[in-house]
């Protein structure tokens, strides 16, 4: 064997190390930039703390009370399920402004079919989030298959959900005493729980299986879209979709999934929904889909796709309800709350934008 | 093809001509903030119905959302160029919608407003509405005297309608407060109040959602809060939804404004103490009945004796009565309530 030919041992020679981009930058601005950058949920978690030290300092033990704190769990926990449904949309480079006319007409379903065609409840929310699915589906396949831009099929779904959602209800809200006493199940996620209650059940935290249903879902994308094919899919769709193509991802059967799943998640929104509010009510959920985008926004996960932790969503939620009830509890006009909510938007799509210019 | 155009072409034909037999009948519009809302639906079937009786043609159009101020404008233009003799108008604006419905007056129709009076009241030709202000005074007076000596110390939460503070909310909300024995400040405004026993204003967009959020906001400022005013019947049942989430439904009187159908089955289940009931439909059936006066000879409607306004009334509906405030129970209410 010639020297020429020794492969194993010209190997052995050969750096263990895979490719890698070096880090030039030095310094805590350096650094700190590079943390933003591979942990894209640490802006929105460092916004939310600060916003949660800030209220604590200004209102003490009103605000830091298990009680306050869990009540903003609650408060969100609606807008925060939807948010992960709008994450998916958006990671995609997309939007979905037919969200919170899904969970709407999902919760109608639900419960129209209970009451008005006796249907065993199971069966009904069965029903309502298969609807809710097909509908997120349609959407997917708009946009996936006929090539229609995002923005304009889900307007059009908005639209066409609401009328009817309320043509089909007559705009007739079902009772919460009906619900409570012949479908409980309808109510099933707004069970509250309490944590540390004293022995006549006051103080204490109060939790909604609503609120675990919101986290569990925010956890389980969070995980799928990190470590499965599916979701390194969704990312490189997001990214850039030729590319996704080039290299062997089904494209459009990831969008079409992508709507669908959104759709599902929107229906089980509307579940909790019902859970919230005790009744079915048509005229519920009308703000969803721009809260939902506000919450993603505000989370980091990039408008132009491919960017961003879903984790992050969970925190840009939790700072929209901090700043609701912290300044609700100062006593400040409502008008101050979104004014302040408008500022931290512009303010989350600046970072992003700093993020991407002194990475590239 | 042919067989198309030509059919379509004496569909056409004919549809022209009963426009043209109508065109010298009396038309009226309607125009409500929203044709979904069972408060809207109810006014709509009474005017229906009044309008065939007196042979009149009703064109109804609606905002597609409340606080849809641009689709009530096209409506009154609309109307105007179709040469209605008057129009029945719910505004979602207020102020803003002022300018159009001088402009109705000013090409000779009669402009009524239903159920929420313009800004200034004397924009329109009358309004027909509840006295919401009286409304509000009938639950403020209840509650004060369901509590009797504990009124001293109730600690009371105010569930609005919206920081714009529309009219119809502003009054129920001062109504109340005047009926519990509140002191106002300006009686234009609601949260301008200094008497200790109001922990907090809130709104609700006067739905479930709302209202469980405002409730559950006013008892993060004080868990103590006894008394809740609700600017309508689906606040009241999502404040209930709040207080039942912290085991307090049953030691909390929640008052409301409305009368509608679930409203008074809220009542009959102990979930909201008293409610005054308005009555949409009737509203409604008088108007129309004002706009075939005016056709007719020009008559303008009168207001009630003693008020800017015509009163279509309101009743108090609980059932738990207390001296001092007449009032009907569930029943009555069932029967006469417009859900």
């Amino acid at each position: 064997m010639s020297s020429q030919d020794d492969y194993e041992g010209a190997a052995t020679q050969s750096r263990a190390t895979v490719a890698e981009f070096d880090d030039h930058r030095r310094g805590f601005v350096g650094s700190f930039h590079h943390a933003l950058h591979t942990t894209p949920a640490l802006v929105p978690l460092i916004v939310l703390l600060a916003a949660i030290v800030i209220f604590g300092m200004l209102l003490g033990s009103k605000f830091f009370s298990p009680f306050a704190l869990t009540l903003i769990l609650q408060q969100v926990q609606i807008v925060g399920i939807v948010a992960a449904a709008q994450s998916l949309v958006i990671l995609t480079a997309g939007i979905d402004l037919s969200v919170g006319a899904i969970a709407v007409i999902s919760s109608v379903i639900m419960g129209q079919f209970t009451f008005r065609y006796g249907l065993p409840v199971e069966v009904a929310v069965a029903c309502g989030l298969i609807i809710g699915t097909g509908i997120g589906a349609v959407n997917g396949w708009l946009i996936a298959v006929m090539k229609l831009p995002p923005f304009i099929v889900t307007l059009g779904m908005w639209q066409i959900v609401l009328a009817a959602n309320f043509l089909y209800s007559a705009n007739e809200t079902i009772r919460s005493q009906d619900i409570a006493a012949n479908a409980p199940l309808l109510q099933f996620l707004g069970t509250t729980f309490k944590v540390g209650a004293d022995a006549d059940g006051r103080g204490g935290a109060n939790f909604t299986y609503g609120v675990l249903f919101m986290v569990g879902v925010i956890l389980l994308l969070s995980y799928v879209l990190k470590h499965t094919a599916w979701g390194r899919h969704v990312y490189a769709v997001g990214d850039d979709p030729e590319a996704a193509e080039l290299s062997g991802v089904n494209v459009k059967g990831t969008l079409i999934s992508v709507y669908a799943l959104a759709g599902l998640i929107c229906a089980f929104a509307g579940w909790a929904l019902i859970g919230r509010i005790g009744s079915v009510s048509p005229t519920s959920g009308q703000l969803l889909n721009i809260e939902s985008i506000t919450a993603v926004v505000i989370g980091g996960i990039s408008l132009f796709g491919g960017r961003g932790s879903i984790l992050g969503t969970l925190f840009g939620a939790l700072i929209v309800g901090v700043f609701t009830l912290g300044l609700r509890l100062l006593g400040a006009d409502a008008q101050w709350t979104f004014l302040l909510i408008g500022a931290l938007i512009i303010a989350a799509v600046a970072v992003d934008q700093w993020i991407r210019k002194v990475a590239a | 093809m042919n067989k198309l155009i030509t059919g379509t072409a004496l569909a056409m034909i004919a549809m022209a001509g009963t426009a043209s037999a109508d065109g010298h009948g009396v038309s009226a519009c309607l125009i409500t903030k929203t044709d979904t809302n069972p408060f809207f639906v109810k006014m709509r079937e009474g005017a229906e119905a009044k309008a065939e009786e007196l042979g009149i043609t009703l064109n109804s159009y609606a905002g597609k959302v409340d606080g849809d101020h641009e689709t009530q404008v096209a409506a009154i233009e609309t109307c105007i160029a179709n040469g209605a003799k008057g129009i029945l108008l719910t505004a979602s604006d207020t102020s803003s919608i002022v300018p159009a419905v001088q402009q109705a007056r000013n090409a000779g129709l009669v402009v009524i407003a239903l159920d929420t009076p313009l800004e200034p009241i004397d924009s329109a030709d009358m309004t027909f509405a509840t006295d919401n202000f009286l409304a509000g005074e009938l639950i403020g007076k209840w509650a004060a005297s369901a509590l009797g000596d504990d009124a001293a110390t109730a600690k009371i939460a105010m569930l609005d309608l919206a920081v714009s503070q529309p009219t119809v909310g502003v009054l129920r909300d001062q109504g109340f407060l005047q009926g519990f024995g509140i002191d106002l400040g300006d009686p234009n405004k609601w949260g301008d109040e200094t008497d200790a026993r109001i922990v907090g204003n809130d709104v609700t967009a006067g739905n479930e959602e709302g209202g469980r959020k405002a409730m559950e906001n006013l008892l993060a400022l004080d868990p103590e809060i006894n008394v809740v005013y609700t600017i309508n019947e689906p606040a009241a049942a999502g404040a209930y939804e709040a207080l039942k989430s912290i085991g307090r439904e049953n030691d909390v009187l929640i008052v409301s404004v409305d009368g509608g159908c679930p409203g008074v089955a809220n009542i009959k289940d102990g979930v909201i103490g008293a409610t005054s009931q308005q009555y949409p439909l009737l509203m409604a059936s008088k108007g129309i009945e004002a706009i075939a006066a005016f056709a007719k000879d020009g008559t303008l409607p009168a207001a009630t004796d003693g008020k800017d306004f015509f009163d279509t009334g309101v009743a108090l509906v609980t059932d738990k009565p207390v001296d001092g405030v007449d009032s009907i129970d569930t029943a009555e209410g069932t029967k006469l309530c417009w859900g």
